[in-house]
């Protein structure tokens, strides 16, 4: 298809116009995160560096970034092993049920966040009878995770094919050198990619931990909810945003620069 | 299996336990290797020993919490005590069938739920169309990482900029004020918007992932056929990205439907199902009704998932 280079233009315009208004929201954060104005009032009455100075002597935002970063970590992980598991059975065996655990990855990310939560909320409370903790949310957000890495993995196994782990086979590795040597490189980029977006939506989500969270664990999303509604913490709540978008440049830059050498190679 | 043109024809055994004939010592029969041969004769133990694990962890906690939470839609709550009583009943089914409220805010979401979807779609398309088939590879990663990088500012704080956004002295108000316009303020317009912010780079990107497989050559095909720009848009690249694109409106309908903290911030006093399913667990303790309630989104799913199954679209998610 030939563009005319009026179409390309219009094409690009919209397209720039469109991050335009994706970014001007978080522009506003940035502004408000040095905004004398408790109310986010526009335009900023004046501009102060207080907020950013309180941001990071505030144990409890110190605090929600850590069990943050466990729960992630940890939940990604578990996600990492069991959607890897999954992939290779759905993409690699044709079973009656197949379609049926397809969709059951599917579910924990299709169905609204709300019943998730109030399902694993009365399963871990009433049914099994756990209190809840930070074990409890990690368990939630292990099992929406799954579908990310899931669909990375089983992504990557359909272009790759069995060939390379057959001649590997051939030559004489045993299943654990071949996966070691032949399919583990082959899906290590796809992994990254997929753990990233697991480790991202555990990093945010906000509805399924507030069922599943005990009383003293306080991740990143609760710790915004409760005080994004004080006036003396909202700026705060400005701060972390813009730390957090700004820290995130470095773990997308890193899966692109990965899955563009790898195209390059290819 | 391999074929050796140098050694003669094995006389014994197969090719793998014959050693001796080449260069290529046999290998030691350790524990490690002989569970390798056994799996890879055994097919059906790989599939189950893959299967185990993960069928387990999604069996127990996912299943049986979900079917606990539809079995609990048909219990009820004895009023004096708030202890949840384990006799069957339907009135709960019958209570958000028929009653009024129920019916007005299931369709207030689906209404939401669907504009967002709308919204989103007509805005991905164009974006994700530049990054796939127009832009240099360069820019395209650049676009990619632009399109990104929103995903990991918190859906919390995202909701909240638009809140500010849109308040009676926030920046669209500054803008608009000079033009005689003025912002919508709280309610349903806010939540739309502030939806359709929120799950656009859910959409964008699935779309496009499915634009990027469309090859170049079809559309070079169409263009050489004489096909210009909106047939060959209409006719060969939106059939082949259709089932990316319902991926994408997979995630905007279903985040929309279940949605009660963004409405929350942004929606006034308007309600949506989410707030429903909250106030009777939370409030007024009282998840039976809760439970039933939350049947509507999930038929509303299940029915949007098993209308789209056909086109492929779950597997571009």
């Amino acid at each position: 298809m030939r563009l005319s280079r009026l179409s390309r233009t219009t094409l690009g315009a919209v397209a720039g116009l469109i991050l335009v208004l994706v970014y001007v929201p978080l522009l506003v954060v940035l502004v408000n995160s040095f905004s004398t104005s408790t109310s986010l009032s526009w335009p900023p009455p004046g501009f102060t560096l207080e907020w950013w100075r309180r941001a990071f002597a505030s144990e409890g935002a110190m605090d929600a970034v850590g069990t943050s970063v466990v729960v992630a970590l940890i939940s990604t992980a578990i996600a990492l092993v069991l959607g890897t598991l999954i992939s290779f059975a759905l993409q690699r065996f044709d079973f009656f049920g197949r379609q049926t655990v397809n969709l059951l990855v599917i579910l924990p990310i299709a169905l609204p966040g709300i019943i998730t939560g109030i399902a694993l909320n009365n399963f871990f409370r009433t049914i099994m009878g756990i209190p809840l903790s930070i074990w409890t949310v990690v368990i939630a957000h292990a099992t929406f995770c799954i579908v990310t890495v899931f669909n990375n993995v089983i992504a990557r196994l359909r272009r790759t094919g069995t060939k390379l782990e057959e001649a590997s086979a051939d030559l004489g590795a045993g299943v654990w050198t071949t996966f070691r040597l032949v399919t583990f490189p082959q899906l290590r980029s796809a992994l990254l990619a997929g753990g990233l977006l697991a480790f991202a939506l555990s990093f945010d989500e906000i509805i399924v931990t507030t069922f599943t969270a005990g009383s003293g664990v306080t991740t990143l999303p609760i710790f915004i909810l409760n005080n994004m509604f004080r006036p003396s913490q909202a700026p705060i709540v400005a701060v972390i945003a813009v730390v957090l978008v700004l820290v995130s440049i470095i773990p997308i830059y890193l899966a692109q620069r990965l899955s563009g050498d790898e195209q390059q190679r290819r | 299996m391999t074929t050796n043109a140098t050694a003669p024809a094995p006389v014994r055994g197969s090719d793998r336990d014959d050693g001796s004939r080449s260069a290529i010592r046999r290998p030691r029969a350790t524990p490690a290797r002989r569970t390798s041969v056994f799996l890879s004769t055994h097919p059906r133990m790989r599939l189950a020993l893959l299967l185990s694990a993960p069928l387990f962890w999604l069996g127990l906690v996912y299943v049986v919490a979900l079917a606990a939470l539809l079995v609990t839609a048909f219990w009820t709550v004895d009023s004096f005590t708030g202890q949840i009583k384990t006799e069957w009943t339907i009135d709960n089914i019958v209570t958000v069938l028929t009653g009024s409220l129920y019916q007005t805010v299931t369709f207030r979401t689906i209404g939401v739920a669907l504009l967002v979807t709308i919204i989103d779609v007509a805005l991905a398309l164009p974006i994700a169309f530049y990054m796939a088939k127009v832009a240099s590879p360069r820019a395209r990663r650049i676009l990619v990482i632009a399109v990104l990088m929103p995903l990991w500012a918190s859906y919390l704080v995202k909701a909240y900029a638009w809140r500010s956004v849109l308040s009676q002295d926030g920046i669209l108000e500054w803008v608009l004020a000079p033009f005689g316009l003025h912002t919508p303020g709280y309610g349903l317009p806010a939540t739309v918007i502030t939806l359709s912010y929120l799950w656009l780079p859910y959409v964008i990107l699935p779309i496009y992932a499915g634009l990027e497989r469309v090859p170049d050559s079809l559309l070079e095909a169409s263009a050489d056929l004489g096909g210009k720009t909106w047939p060959t848009v209409r006719h060969v690249v939106l059939p082949l990205a259709m089932p990316a694109i319902i991926a994408g409106t997979i995630f905007s309908f279903s985040l929309s439907l279940g949605d009660y903290i963004t409405v929350n911030i942004v929606g006034g006093a308007s309600q949506m199902l989410g707030n429903l399913v909250y106030t009777n667990v939370g409030a007024a303790n009282n998840l039976p009704l809760a439970a039933a309630i939350a049947l509507i989104p999930i038929a509303i799913i299940f029915g949007y998932l098993a209308l789209v199954r056909r086109t492929g679209a779950l597997d571009n998610l």
